[in-house]
């Protein structure tokens, strides 16, 4: 048996490194198990502790107080994947494929061609993960239990997708544009980690492969030496270690389009991208609106003070946050927060509001964004399926002594 | 321990020291479930799903292992492995 002391002091010892205040959120499933020894934090090899949700394949959050800044360190920058076999990409031998059977003539680059032959660019963006927050669900659903934490905000450094295309050559009966990593399956049996974008998606000119995040190539454990960011759209088209970009003629049929990734249509709204669409269901793509408490945690205790700073984060897929209400009654009353710096509206933004408590006592923390198309949170998640999109106000007691 | 410990060197690539340190709870059907289920990921996925799959969730999720995720795994022990995660694991 696993010594359980052992276990804590280890859990406690990377607690501390992580230095200063960790807001470890009670997710669905260690409430479940009346337990908060689920929470194990782990380092990847070059990166700092993360909570480990499951080692192989490797799928790390990023702990929340992490989120209190702009843009999220890539050390601490959350890690998922589907597949175990993940090789460790040598540059020299790293080439990227296009073809297709919708393609003129396909082209083969090396990282440095990437590099030098395209325009170069950098945009602000959320990567964000389709299930974030699924462990939030009730009842719950199968799949990984992330927290708040399976998401961060980067700079990232790169060339169009559609400039890359343009190489090729585009035939007009074009409809799709499929993504495939370096990472597999353990067996052949096992599908390929494979996704597509409509035509559209791929062309729009925020689309990028990129090769560096904040100001570094991309972490191993993040896509090294290149991967898709589809600003707007939920992570799971933001394929890692792309090695093949195939422009197709047809619907790509493959696990991870098909039968994974895919919301109910009544639910939500429309999702571009008819090619993949059925009656009843269609792929995630577009991240909706959403926010987060980024300093103060559920349950905390804090000495009562004649002010105390609320902060946050607000995001949503691309229309840009209008304004963010803070409630410290348990909804009753809204107060309008401060936003921060506008990094691009695929970016998440900063808020803050200062709260003036009258007396100690126990307080409901609220927080709800609205974006620039009018849309806010609900107060309850929208039950999907395989748990996608959990973006219910979310609420928090604090004690104030 | 010895069928996991001979696939974790098997996978050194991937596998980091934590995923050492899981251990399922030491029932019959345990060894169907280390050779079957540590294949394509570590056995943290199985404690995960503790307070969420019941028996029939179990059910569905071996039968998801084998027609979607490619897992080969014949009859007798397809009973055994959904037993012991019924038992053991189960909501
Ligand atoms: C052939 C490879 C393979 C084998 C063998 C395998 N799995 Fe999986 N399993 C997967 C893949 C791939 C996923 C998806 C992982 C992800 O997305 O993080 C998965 C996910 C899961 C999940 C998460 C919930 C879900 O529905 O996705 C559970 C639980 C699980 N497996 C249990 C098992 C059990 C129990 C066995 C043994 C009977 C098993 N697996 C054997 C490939 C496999």
């Amino acid at each position: 048996m696993v010594d359980r002391r052992h276990f804590i002091k280890k859990s406690a010892g990377s607690l501390a490194a992580l230095g200063g205040l960790v807001l470890l959120q009670r997710s669905g499933l260690a409430a479940a198990i009346g337990t908060e020894e689920l929470t194990t934090l782990d380092a990847l090899p070059g990166k700092e502790a993360l909570i480990k949700q499951t080692y192989r394949p490797p799928n790390y959050e990023t702990p929340i107080n992490y989120f209190d800044a702009p843009f999220t360190p890539n050390k601490r920058f959350f890690v998922r994947y589907h597949n175990a076999v993940i090789p460790e990409v040598k540059i020299d031998e790293w080439r990227l494929r296009i073809g297709g059977d919708a393609v003129r003539t396909p082209l083969e680059l090396s990282l440095e061609q990437l590099r030098k032959d395209f325009k170069q660019v950098e945009i602000a963006a959320l990567c964000l993960c389709s299930g974030n927050r699924r462990g939030l669900f009730q009842p719950p659903v199968p799949g990984v239990q992330w927290g708040s934490g399976a998401m961060g905000n980067a700079l990232w450094r790169g060339v169009r997708l559609k400039d890359v295309l343009a190489g090729a050559g585009i035939d007009k009966s074009a409809l799709e544009v499929s993504l495939d990593g370096a990472d597999s399956g353990v067996h052949k049996t096992t599908p390929d980690f494979v996704k597509s974008l409509p035509l559209a998606k791929a062309l729009d000119e925020n689309t990028l492969i990129a090769f560096e995040m904040n100001g570094e190539p991309l972490p191993h454990w993040n896509g090294y030496p290149a991967r898709l960011i589809i600003p707007g759209w939920t992570a799971t088209y933001w394929i890692k270690h792309l090695i093949a970009i195939n422009v197709l003629s047809k619907p790509f049929d493959g696990f991870w389009m098909k039968t994974a990734y895919r919301i109910p249509k009544d639910r939500f709204p429309s999702g571009q991208f008819s090619s993949q669409e059925t009656e009843a269901a269609m792929p995630i793509t577009e991240i909706v609106v959403n926010s987060l408490i980024t300093n103060l945690a559920d349950g905390q205790t804090l000495p009562n003070a004649k002010s105390i700073e609320i902060n946050g984060i607000a995001w949503d897929g691309g229309n840009g946050i209008a304004r963010v209400d803070v409630s410290t009654n348990g909804g009753s009353n809204w107060h309008q927060a401060t936003l921060k710096q506008d990094y691009g509206r695929f970016s998440w933004r900063q808020w803050h509001w200062v709260f003036e408590p009258k007396h100690p006592g126990t307080y409901r923390i609220m927080a709800r964004a609205t974006s620039h198309s009018g849309t806010s949170q609900p107060l309850e998640p929208i039950p999907n399926p395989s748990g996608y999109h959990h973006n219910a106000v979310q609420k928090i007691t604090i004690q104030l002594v | 321990m010895r069928t996991l410990l001979l696939l974790l060197s098997f996978f050194a690539a991937t596998a980091t020291a934590g995923e050492s340190q899981i251990f399922l709870k030491d029932r019959p059907g345990k060894n169907q479930v280390v050779a079957q289920c540590a294949m394509c990921h570590s056995l943290d996925y199985i404690i995960l799903h503790t307070p969420i799959l019941d028996r029939t969730g179990w059910e569905k999720t071996v039968a998801k292992m084998i027609n979607s995720m490619g897992a080969s795994i014949n009859d007798a022990d397809k009973q055994i492995i959904i037993d012991y995660l019924a038992q053991n694991y189960g909501k």
